[in-house]
């Protein structure tokens, strides 16, 4: 199809606009800044959080606002990369139009150049000399070989001119950095998801919010063989394989099928004497029908294993199913007895307690817990496995708690710690469980299980005679009622309940007397409970306690004062578990860092050969006069002119000093 | 005809490159390749291949910058001396440090850093009396302590890579690796970069500019060793476990302290522009002159340009290595982007638009902002995988 002439004219013009807009040093410029900018925010605004967290933070309008302007992912919203297209094509443009330049400029020795135009160059010098002609330009040839130039002759009827040149690097140094830059923003982009991007566009990509295993995950969130860049991370436990690894994708994910199976052998972590993690390495097996035995090798931080174009990393570790054993004791039930209990760290269990249904969810097992430590002369302590679970109700609430397996030192007693909260934004509040003598928290339960024995504590407030000994006289019978209400209620609400509810009902002239008086009665039927159980366990008290057993029992009734606020009917003991780790791979596959490594290449040599290479000329003209052979020596360099300048003063004083002196 | 002849191979004296060295020059060669040997003989057991490399460049960039430079030898061989003694008087552990007098009080590597913390504020103070008083003298002083303070802050490093060593042959390392060794290595890097230009432009006006802002340095390391305790060895996190450790933070550190001195340059760029329209012998128009200060300026941009590639190119590399990608669009890695496009716009501008002087200079001294940004102020307000270093 043969266009008309005018048109073809006009679509000419309109491109060669379009190419001088694109390859203009104002778009450059403009282009860079925007980058920047664009960075910025990215950086200001965390980036891929759950949207959930988002809308909490900005409110339902801004999360759409925000969402709509890709913020949450900026550095792959559609408009990020379309500045780094935008600079891709002004930079390969301006290579397009100034490499040939640069190219015939390296070569070019400028020999046709005029005298007149040299003579405008502002390092220029003329001389007289009588020395014959072949000597001049022997000269001359000779200090700018010296300087490093290389030089060309040529001949004229009525001159000689010898033209040199340095520092052609630079020009080279141009093409090389501006075409690593095209380099790296191209393969950054096929590594980058601009590709998922376009599929999720034309809706052959969905990403899943689901927890389910891999193989679970339907087709339209799955990324097959065919994928060329990824990048995933999967927790393998020891002894087990994965075939498949998980995409972090917008607020969900996507799962990546893998050519090969990754079997994860052993993980371990080592240790610094202080405690902090000193490496994390995995021994892997690759299984893959294309090779003839599986192949093995371990991977650490900052060594991983490259295999059929991907790289396997180590990234982090999780538990991967460690086996526990514990004992759940009902709390605040009669005559209450652990029940065994097996669990695998990952699952939900149903739990009964006091005929009410319960979920368990057993979120982690950790070996090591270190803390900073009390004793000046240790930095850290080590202070044993802990286990981390949710307890569920069937109305679905939660509460997570953090029980240490082993008791820990607080001021001299030894504690079972248990920490609760309700959300993970939250801290741990810790539950202080003291430790009997028998090294466990048996006591404790038995002491609490006792007050809540209405049918004992009944028994032991009437023997407590409470009415003659410390209570102005009434009625027995309606006072021990109410001593029993009294200890029901710090049952509820510890002693700080018991002291808002008297505030409540107690007129306020004699309130602080009536108070303490209460509470030195609950704390004697406290005691006395105290004593009983201990005396039901074998001790004899007839003799006072030790300080022990008496620190026991004050830290038993704060522990027992806090079970409101701990609220589980429950305290799960952990009493042994098998370890099982998880190994926490990333795999990349990123075809496009066979362009971005050589870019990078590129990018440092160009940019040291434009610094320090500057490309420098200089001429000497040899012309016939009257007076002799006339001389003119001119130097010019397209950068750092003041260093120039005074190189040229130092050649042309040798041209002086050899010619003229 | 042959006067010519002669008189040109006078002034070309074609010897040979090796024999144009001096006496002196072969000395050095000899001192660092043995010193190379020394290193490698006993410690070879703790290096890997790629540590034998940056050993073996380390010897040749010795060699070359102490010919290039001759106070470096100097410098160099006083570090060495006072490590290797202090390093001697280590015997029995780190407890040594209390009790050893030279260790209590010169050179162990906490006190080595606040005898140089001393000197550069000491220093700043000289190039201002010689600034304002025009003194010869006091000029010279503060440059002798410059070069003291440079090489208490080396001999500290030095000494605090083999304290890491006593805390535990695991624990140990090179001091590059958080906010308190790097902010000691800025001051270094720095100083040496300023003393280079002072003896190229033969002109200490600079100095207070330049050492105004080591001081700065220098005060932030005070506030956060006392404050927050940051001296203390550390040992590394498993992903910092690398020899690429030895070479990107460095790199990066060049390009710091070469962004610094260009907004010292431009800031001194402003005061001289300014007294231009002044009387002509005010103290200001000691600086140099607007047209070498806007070299200046853009000579260490450029230096700085380089090294930050080649250190960003380097993080890259190592990224890929440790966290599994060349480039994760982590908060520290976004702003050493940010910093780069900002100084590659500058560099534009003034090349390919021709611009000079005040706008430039500018802009030079914001790149300082958004480059401290970068360097300090990711660790403080953004985290990422980065945080090695948080206040
Ligand atoms: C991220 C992108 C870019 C980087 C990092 C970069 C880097 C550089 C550097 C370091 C210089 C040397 C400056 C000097 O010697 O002082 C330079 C020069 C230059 N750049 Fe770029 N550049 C980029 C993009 C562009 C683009 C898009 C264009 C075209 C519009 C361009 C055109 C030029 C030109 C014409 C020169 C002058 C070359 C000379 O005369 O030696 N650059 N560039």
């Amino acid at each position: 199809m043969d266009l008309p002439k005018e048109t073809t004219s006009k679509l000419a013009k309109k491109i060669t606009i379009w190419v001088r807009f694109l390859g203009s040093m104002n778009l450059a410029i403009t282009l860079l800044l925007a980058l920047s900018i664009a960075s910025v925010v990215g950086t200001v605004l965390q980036q891929n959080q759950g949207y959930t967290d988002y809308i909490i933070k900005f409110g339902p309008f801004w999360f759409e606002a925000f969402k709509l302007m890709g913020l949450y992912d900026v550095y792959s919203s559609s408009w990020f990369l379309f500045i780094l297209l935008c600079l891709v094509s002004s930079t390969t443009v301006c290579i397009y139009r100034t490499a040939p330049v640069m190219l015939r400029g390296m070569r070019d020795y400028r020999q046709n150049v005029q005298l007149r135009t040299l003579q405008q160059y502002p390092d220029c010098t003329k001389w007289v000399v009588q020395q014959p002609v072949g000597d001049v330009r022997n000269v001359a040839q000779s200090i700018l070989s010296h300087h490093g130039f290389s030089a060309r002759f040529k001949e004229e009827k009525d001159h000689q001119l010898i033209s040199g040149m340095k520092g052609r690097g630079s020009r080279l140094g141009y093409i090389l950095a501006h075409l690593a830059i095209v380099f790296i923003c191209v393969g950054g982009l096929i590594d980058g998801n601009a590709i998922l991007k376009a599929r999720e566009l034309m809706g052959l990509l969905e990403p899943e919010h689901r927890n389910l295993p891999a193989n679970k995950v339907p087709a339209i969130s799955r990324l097959g063989l065919d994928n060329m860049a990824f990048r995933g991370s999967v927790s393998v436990p020891e002894g087990s394989q994965t075939d498949a690894l998980f995409i972090n994708y917008k607020d969900g994910y996507l799962v990546q099928n893998l050519p090969f199976t990754i079997e994860v052998k052993d993980f371990r972590i080592e240790h610094y004497d202080s405690g902090q993690p000193k490496s994390f390495e995995s021994d892997l097996l690759i299984h893959d029908a294309r090779l003839a035995a599986p192949m093995t090798q371990t991977i650490s931080v900052n060594h991983p294993l490259i295999y059929d174009g991907h790289a396997i990393y180590q990234a982090s570790f999780a538990d991967g199913g460690s086996e526990l054993e514990l004992r759940a004791w009902p709390l605040g039930v009669v005559n209450s007895k652990a029940a065994k209990l097996q669990s695998i760290v990952g699952e939900v269990a149903p739990l009964v307690v006091s005929e009410q249904q319960w979920s368990l969810e057993m979120d982690d097992f950790r070996l090591f817990n270190i803390m900073p430590s009390e004793d000046p002369a240790k930095k850290f302590n080590n202070v044993g496995p802990s286990v981390t679970f949710k307890l569920r109700s069937k109305t679905g609430e939660a509460r997570e708690y953090f029980n240490y397996m082993l008791p820990i030192d607080r001021d001299g007693h030894l504690y079972y710690l248990s920490g609760v909260r309700e959300s993970p934004a939250d801290d741990f509040r810790y539950l202080y469980i003291p430790m009997d003598d028998e090294g466990g928290v048996g006591r404790f339960v038995t002491f609490l299980g006792f007050l809540n024995d209405t049918e004992k504590m009944q028994k032991l407030i009437t023997k407590l005679k409470l009415t003659e000994n410390v209570l102005p006289a009434k009625e027995a019978g309606q006072v021990n009622e109410a001593m029993l209400k009294l200890v029901q209620l710090f049952l509820k609400s510890g002693f700080e309940g018991v002291e808002a509810q008297l505030k409540k009902n107690v007129p306020l002239d004699d309130q602080q007397p009536v108070i303490t008086l209460y509470i030195q009665v609950l704390q004697k039927i406290l005691a006395a409970a105290y004593m009983d159980v201990l005396t039901a366990q074998g001790h004899d008290v007839s003799q006072g306690l030790d300080p022990g057993k008496a620190g026991f029992f004050t830290a038993a009734t704060v522990a027992i004062g806090a079970l409101e606020r701990y609220g589980s009917p429950v305290y799960l003991q952990l009493d042994s578990f098998t370890h099982r780790q998880a190994s926490g791979l990333q795999i990349a596959k990123a075809p496009g860092k066979n362009l971005v490594y050589p870019g990078c290449a590129m990018l440092i040599v160009g940019i040291f050969l434009m610094f320090y290479a500057p490309q420098k000329r200089l001429w000497v003209w040899l012309q016939k006069t009257d007076k002799g052979l006339e001389l003119t020596l001119v130097g010019q360099s397209s950068k750092n002119k003041m260093d120039f300048s005074k190189q040229y003063q130092d050649i042309s004083a040798q041209f002086e000093r050899v010619l003229i002196s | 005809m042959n006067n010519t002849k002669t008189a040109l191979e006078l002034e070309l004296d074609k010897k040979p490159f090796w024999k144009k060295l001096s006496l002196f020059d072969a000395a050095w060669a000899v001192i660092v390749v043995l010193a190379g040997f020394y290193t490698y003989a006993n410690y070879a057991a703790l290096m890997d291949g790629y540590e034998i490399i940056i050993l073996i460049s380390t010897v040749i960039s010795l060699i070359l910058s102490g010919w290039a430079w001759k106070p470096v030898r100097v410098m160099v061989l006083t570090v060495a001396g006072l490590s290797l003694f202090a390093i001697s008087r280590y015997t029995t552990g780190l407890m040594d440090a209390e009790t050893d007098f030279f260790l209590r009080f010169l050179f162990s590597s906490q006190s080595g850093i606040m005898w140089m913390s001393a000197l550069y504020v000491l220093a700043t103070l000289a190039y201002l009396v010689a600034f304002v008083a025009r003194s010869e003298f006091t000029g010279a002083l503060a440059t002798a302590l410059t070069w003291s303070a440079t090489t208490m802050g080396l001999t500290g490093l030095m000494v605090r890579w083999r304290e890491s060593y006593l805390v535990g042959v695991d624990v140990g390392h090179i001091p590059v690796s958080n906010l308190y060794e790097v902010f000691i290595l800025f001051s270094i890097i720095t100083a040496l970069l300023y003393l280079f230009y002072e003896r190229k432009y033969q002109t200490r006006a600079l100095g207070v500019f330049v050492l105004f802002i080591i001081s700065g340095a220098v005060a932030f390391l005070l506030w956060y060793a006392f404050e927050r305790d940051a001296a203390d060895i550390q040992p590394l996190v498993p992903a910092l476990k690398s020899y690429w450790m030895k070479i990107h933070v460095p790199a990066n550190f060049v390009g710091y302290g070469a962004f610094a001195l260009a907004a010292m340059v431009a800031v001194a760029y402003f005061a001289r522009a300014r007294a231009e329209r002044g009387p002509a012998d005010g103290v200001l128009m000691t600086l140099p002159s607007l047209e070498v200060l806007d070299d200046l300026m853009y000579k260490s941009i450029a230096l700085g340009f380089a090294f930050f590639t080649l250190a960003t190119v380097l993080g890259a590399l190592w990224a890929a290595e440790a966290w599994g990608g060349y480039w994760s669009w982590d908060p520290k890695e976004t702003w050493a982007l940010i910093v780069w496009l900002n100084y590659a716009a500058w560099l534009h501008m003034r090349l390919t638009k021709g611009w000079r002087g005040k706008p430039m200079a500018a802009w030079a001294i914001i790149g300082l902002f958004v480059t401290l940004f970068a360097f300090l102020g990711v660790n403080m307000f953004l985290s990422g995988l980065h945080s090695y270093g948080e206040l």
